[in-house]
């Protein structure tokens, strides 16, 4: 199946949804991430599967929450306000333990805010946006391709650890054509879902998909465990791209479409004889503070770019050695306000 | 000695926790002679909602999903598309479906998904201490209408029977009560029928049951038990607002 395609990043979600397996998607529309249901809406029903364009997002987060209860692979997509709308059904996804792909195609906020692309959601997603103190997996795809692999893992991710598993990009990448290179899914060892909810037959024990703890020590239990499973994503699940990192004296990192416009200014820096890497975050959560690590040994002037007043920088200066310095700048959302490659080579030049 | 009486195959054998007189432990039962009449507990998902009625799994002997406040139609949806097979029903308070969930309520019922819903009215939102709910009784007082439901203030009581029988999706919508023999023979066949619906795939079917809290109305299990005849049946009648077998 490894054809060249050329599409949206939307779509390359929508595909990559279905090589993954899943056949039940339920969603509101939004700008800037229509195009997925648009394209399930239409590529769903003849593969059997079933696309509910839901009455809020409310709605389509519980269509998830019971699909996923019965142990298929299920999915639904939005961007800022229809997130924070989810975000009752995520915490009760996190503490029901169930798998499932939310997709957010990030737009300006807060409030109605705006379609132009933003990171601003980055602590919403991060930090377990809705109550009760859990974590998501976030990963940040930064081109089509990644959209489409990284929405596959996704599904692994999440089926694999039981955590709700979020794709976090903006509306460049949304809307952005590329070429696209569509594999096979990859085969992954995942558990059988025994916990699923399908209905038992006579000896078999019942199931119970619930996040209701009243009986003394359960909720501390329920949380320890899903913080040692948190921490156990942090220690195999982490994953970053570095560009010329291994001589850099100045670590420029960024996430998603950011990381693109800085790769651009980081290849200016090296034309004129400057010294100076790229560390992309792929894995927002759990946070790549190995890689933080390893480069902090060596390099101790970072750089962090993003489409808002700054979030992101918390987790880099959380992870880089105490010696290293860590800078920043933001361009939060505002209409054409992207920061061009000239505009970062200057503020790499001021720093390095 | 012949045995004329015994619990549904569908209960577990477990204490009851729901206070003296409430009628949730009787539409339990209702719910479970159904789901044995049709012999589907195997394959029966339910749906709970948020409420003194969220502990279902420790009474069905079935498979359930907990829902949030007032999603539980949405959650089922999602369970009933994915596994078409089985059979999905939620069971919901007044509080959890008329007032929180009611976005969710309307839309599932007029997709006419193929779900069965217990929707149980005890005019107060029981769990949380006897605040006021969208079915509250005008008049009636509860611990946030202390002065008694102003129906210049907070609107009337919902007859939600009623509203969504005028929704094209359902196919079955009807009122009951368990406060008397008659009556609750007559529930018990209004839900077996809701049931049936589903096992033939006719789309949405929706029981209102009226029910009693007398712990939250402040009164004994028998007066509270009389207030549902004496001043809840004359608002919200009993019957069958829709029916597309009748169609
Ligand atoms: C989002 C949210 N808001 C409020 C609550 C608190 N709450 C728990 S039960 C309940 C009312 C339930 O009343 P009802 O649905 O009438 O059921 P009953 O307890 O009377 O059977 C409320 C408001 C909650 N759990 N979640
Ligand atoms: S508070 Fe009311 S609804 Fe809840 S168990 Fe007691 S009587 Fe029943």
């Amino acid at each position: 199946m490894s054809e060249k395609l050329f599409v949206k990043g939307n779509e390359a979600v929508a595909m990559a949804a279905i090589e993954a397996g899943c056949r039940y998607y339920f969603g509101y529309p939004i700008t800037p991430q229509s195009d997925i249901p648009e394209y399930l809406s239409r590529e769903l029903p003849p593969l059997g599967g079933e696309f509910i364009q839901a009455e809020s997002e409310i709605g389509a987060i519980n269509m998830l929450l019971g699909a996923s209860a019965t142990g298929v692979r299920a999915m639904t997509s939005s961007s800022g306000p229809g997130i924070s709308l989810k975000q009752e059904g995520i915490s009760y996804m996190a503490g029901s333990e169930l798998p499932g792909v939310i997709v957010d195609i990030m737009r300006a906020g807060p409030g109605l805010g705006g379609i132009d692309a933003s990171q601003a959601d980055y602590f919403q997603a991060t930090r377990g946006g809705g109550h009760g103190g859990y974590r998501i997996i976030v990963l940040a795809p930064a081109s089509v391709q990644e959209m489409y692999d990284l929405t596959m893992l996704a599904f692994d991710l999440s089926d694999l650890y039981r955590i709700p598993a979020m794709v976090l990009a903006d509306s460049v990448i949304g809307q952005m054509k590329e070429s696209l290179t569509a594999h096979p899914r990859p085969q992954t060892a995942l558990p059988a879902k025994e916990w699923a909810v399908r209905g038992r037959e006579a000896g078999e024990p019942q199931n119970v998909v619930k996040s209701l703890y009243l009986g003394d020590g359960e909720m501390e239990a329920f949380h320890w465990k899903m913080h040692a499973r948190y921490q156990e994503l942090a220690e195999k699940e982490n994953r970053w791209e570095e560009v010329q990192t291994e001589d850099a004296k100045l670590v420029v990192t960024a996430f998603g479409s950011t990381a693109r416009i800085a790769k651009t200014a980081i290849a200016m820096a090296r034309e004129a004889g400057m010294k100076v890497g790229l560390l992309r975050p792929i894995t927002l959560f759990p946070f790549p503070r190995q890689a933080y690590e390893a480069i902090s040994r060596n390099c101790k002037n970072f750089l962090t770019i993003e489409l808002s007043t700054g979030q992101m920088v918390e987790d880099v200066r959380l992870s880089v050695a105490r010696d290293a310095e860590v800078s920043f700048y933001g361009r939060p959302p505002g209409a054409g306000s992207l920061p061009t490659p000239e505009e970062l080579f200057e503020q790499i030049k001021k720093r390095y | 000695m012949k045995q004329v009486f015994t619990r549904p195959e569908s209960l577990k054998d477990v204490q009851t926790h729901f206070c003296p007189g409430c009628h949730h432990g009787s539409i339990h039962r209702l719910v479970a002679e159904a789901m044995d009449e049709f012999d589907i507990r195997s394959k029966t998902i339910g749906v709970a909602s948020v409420g003194c009625s969220v502990f279902l799994y420790g009474y069905f002997d079935i498979d359930v999903i907990e829902a949030p406040h007032g999603r539980a139609p949405a959650v089922a949806t999602g369970a009933k598309r994915s596994r078409d097979d089985r059979i999905v029903f939620t069971y919901q308070g007044d509080g959890d479906l008329a007032a929180i969930g009611t976005s969710e309520i309307i839309h599932a019922a007029n997709r006419g998904e193929d779900i069965t819903v217990i929707f149980v009215n005890n005019t107060t939102y029981g769990m949380t201490g006897g605040q006021m709910a969208p079915t509250t009784m005008v008049g009636q007082k509860t611990s946030t209408s202390p002065y008694g439901r102003n129906q210049a203030k907070d609107g009337y009581p919902i007859r939600m029977a009623e509203l969504l029988a005028q929704l094209e999706g359902v196919a079955f919508s009807a009122r009951v009560a368990v406060n008397s023999p008659k009556n609750v023979m007559q529930a018990k066949k209004m839900i077996k029928t809701a049931f049936r619906y589903q096992v033939e795939g006719r789309g949405f079917s929706f029981i209102e049951a009226l029910a009693a809290c007398p712990t939250n109305w402040g009164m004994k299990p028998l007066a509270a038990n009389e207030r549902v005849g004496s001043e809840m049946i004359p608002y919200f009648p009993l019957g069958v607002y829709r029916n597309t077998a009748n169609l």
